[in-house]
């Protein structure tokens, strides 16, 4: 109570800024509002991933098993934001580690990879997304995964592990090779500790797996012969995805199936051509792009947002794109950035977009 | 007097400074962060030693030079943060507590107002008669096109109370009161931006003129006083410094028919011939918020102030090239040049006309 109202006083003697703002300048961990993380570790598992131990200020909710947290980091001084799955138990208390793949294009992991380093501050989101195990824990449980899409389904079985749980656990998961599997260290480890633990590996581009080539049915009979019967948790790229939804659909069992979309959806060509649908969530319209700003598509489909220069100065009409890709009719420049501000009189859609209006 | 350009030439200027727009934007990156993130935290360090000071406000130096660190701290979070914030300068760098669309700024003028009245319609409509609401505050006779009537014989005492209260003056410019005394806008219209200013006012005043008063105890008044007197301070410059940026000698009005069909060429043109400087050291500059950088920033409204200096050169170059005036001289010259257009046009224009030559509209003397 008495927290409360000192907290509302200095709040009052802070306005307008917020405490955050003078407190941060302290230190960035000193925030009282502010979600951040510190890097209290960094181990570079792969040659190209790197596992980082994230300890969250106080206000950290913690997780479930399987949901996600957006990090931001500055790069060439913008914020950068992207969504990483711990690979943790969601039981470990006061942190939890997430494991980053540094793709080709991969801005912020190809950053973090060549970057991060002990006592780094990032700022952090709730965790967030529905790909959790049931909360009643089945007794059998596949957990599929694929690339860098075995960060939360090593959680699920993590934590499934810490909780004591005696049901038969496999954990499938699909790589290029041996060398690209992340915690493999860990997961013989776990395997060998836990008999009801089993850990099978496919390989796409190496004879020396369990498995070898990409995900079919022989393969889920292969790992557990009672995958019609159970639940599984499914993340991974979009071929794994397809492949592994295709035999469950085909089986009837597509209800057994939980899964997380990880790799965002292939980029649309630009084009000079108007292509795709523009989708205002919010007001839950859409309409096929016409080539014409987004400020005057969204008049069109009857909407009615802020707005007032029209040549893209006095940024009235800054809304937030949450996908796809625009360009800038002054500079040309496209972005595909989610959750991106944009100024919808100076932008036009390059194929699909969704706009929180 | 400017010259009128050629359809090429407007074409041809509004081509050269894009490309200076584009080349700057390509270019912004960590400096430009560093830069911002480093005057806040002067900012912030100026407000908390200045309040921390006034806790011993017994001792006269420490009075003043609270008072001294608080109106720094408040020219500086409105001028060279707030109003640059608010124009969308840092969006960027997608850093909430540096975006336009949440920065709050130590003042009683509430942001969302503001910007639409600033952003929009004063940095859209620049100088055009009728249109730009800035153009005497639609309390002052500030251009010879606006006609004389008796009221602007309180001009001079308009314009000083004006100074001693801008905070307030910019918040209440938002209710467009004019609007409201010609019946074009219905008082009912105002209740989304009275709200608005309702709940910053009652922040506002709390925080000078309550909770740190009665925090410092024995001190409540001296504190009070500071509070005041910094925010009296931040006032006076705001005030000079923006008046300098449209109101002196030489710079241009516009009529609404002769804008009504602009380019991107001519709008330029309008911006770079609405527009004054003010010279002065860099120091100057940052604590004008940049806004001694009026051309500049009223061509790249939205790209970070601290590159005004730096292009300035360029567009002055520029102005040279197509024959252009670029309007600038140091602080003194330039208020002096607008206290003297104060006064002038309190007057009717008859009695003014054999005294000056200047009583001319800007835009008769265009045409001419």
């Amino acid at each position: 109570m008495a927290v409360t109202a000192g907290l509302r006083l200095l709040e009052a003697l802070a306005t307008p800024h917020g405490l955050d703002r003078y407190l941060e300048l302290v230190h960035p961990m000193l925030t009282v509002r502010e979600l951040r993380g510190q890097v209290t570790s960094v181990h570079r598992t792969t040659s190209d991933t790197v596992t980082l131990t994230i300890r969250p200020t106080r206000r950290w909710r913690g997780f479930r098993s399987g949901q996600f947290v957006r990090l931001s980091v500055v790069i060439d001084g913008i914020r950068r934001t992207r969504c990483y799955s711990p690979s943790t138990s969601e039981h470990r208390p006061g942190s939890f580690d997430l494991t980053i793949k540094a793709h080709d294009g991969g801005l912020v992991s190809r950053w973090l990879h060549a970057n991060a380093r002990t006592g780094l501050v990032v700022h952090l989101s709730q965790a967030e997304g529905e790909f959790t195990l049931d909360t009643a824990r089945p007794r059998r449980v596949l957990l599929v995964s694929g690339g860098s899409g075995i960060t939360p389904v090593l959680s699920m079985l993590r934590t499934l592990t810490d909780e004591g749980h005696d049901g038969e656990i496999v954990f499938l998961h699909y790589a290029y090779r041996r060398s690209d599997v992340p915690h493999l260290a860990d997961l013989r480890a776990l395997a060998d500790r836990r008999p009801n633990v089993r850990l099978v590996l496919g390989y796409t581009d190496a004879a020396d797996g369990d498995l070898q080539g990409f995900c079919t049915e022989e393969h889920l009979r292969a790992a557990a012969p009672w995958f019609t019967e159970a639940p599984a948790y499914l993340c991974g790229p979009p071929g794994l995805m397809a492949a592994v939804r295709a035999v469950y659909d085909g089986l009837g069992i597509g209800g057994l199936l939980r899964t997380e979309e990880f790799a965002p959806a292939p980029v649309a060509v630009d084009t000079a051509e108007a292509t795709g649908t523009v989708t205002f969530a919010r007001s839950g319209r859409r309409a096929p792009n016409s080539g014409r700003t987004l400020l005057e598509q969204a008049e069109a489909a009857g909407l009615t947002p802020e707005h007032g220069c029209r040549m893209g100065i006095c940024f009235s009409c800054t809304s937030v794109k949450t996908a796809g890709r625009v360009r800038d009719v002054r500079s040309g420049e496209t972005s595909t950035d989610p959750d991106e501000e944009i100024q919808l009189c100076v932008r036009v859609p390059v194929g699909d977009v969704t706009l929180d209006l | 007097m400017a010259p009128q350009l050629t359809p090429d030439q407007y074409a041809a200027l509004g081509r050269d400074l894009d490309a200076l727009r584009q080349r700057v934007l390509a270019d912004l990156g960590e400096a430009d962060r560093a830069y911002i993130l480093d005057i806040v935290k002067i900012q912030r360090a100026l407000e908390v030693a200045g309040r921390g000071l006034l806790f011993l406000g017994f001792l006269p130096p420490a009075w003043l030079a609270g008072v001294g660190a608080l109106s720094l701290s408040k020219i500086l979070d409105n001028m060279e943060i707030g109003h640059n914030v608010m124009h969308g300068q840092y969006d960027w760098m997608r850093d909430p507590a540096l975006n336009s669309r949440m920065f709050e700024w130590d003042t009683v003028a509430p942001a969302e107002n503001w910007k639409h009245s600033h952003n929009y319609v004063h940095h859209t409509y620049t100088n055009i008669i009728g249109k730009d609401r800035d153009i005497g505050y639609g309390v002052l006779r500030i251009d010879p096109a606006q006609k004389w009537n008796p009221y602007y014989l309180g001009n001079p005492v308009y314009a000083a109370l004006l100074a001693v209260f801008f905070q307030w003056g910019v918040m209440l410019h938002d209710l467009e009161a004019e609007k409201l005394a010609s019946g074009e806008k219905k008082w009912s219209e105002t209740a989304a931006e009275r709200r608005r200013m309702w709940h910053k006012g009652v922040k506002q005043v709390l925080k000078d003129y309550a909770l740190f008063p009665a925090l410092s105890g024995p001190l409540f008044l001296p504190t009070l006083l500071g509070n005041m007197t910094a925010n009296l301070a931040r006032n006076l410059w705001a005030f000079a410094i923006i008046f300098c940026g449209h109101f002196p000698t030489g710079v241009e009005s516009f009529t609404e028919e002769e804008t009504a069909d602009e380019t991107r060429g001519q709008w330029y043109y309008r911006q770079m011939l609405g527009s004054a400087n003010i010279t002065g050291s860099p120091l100057f500059h940052i604590l004008s918020g940049n806004l001694s950088h009026q051309i500049e920033h009223h061509l790249f409204p939205d790209i970070p102030a601290r590159r005004y200096p730096m292009i300035a050169p360029e567009v002055r170059a520029i102005c040279a090239k197509y024959g252009l005036p670029y309007n600038t001289g140091g602080l003194a010259k330039q208020l002096g040049s607008v206290f003297g257009k104060i006064v002038r046009l309190a007057l009717p224009d008859r009695l003014t006309r054999a005294w000056s030559g200047t009583v001319e509209t800007d835009r008769a003397r265009r045409a001419a």
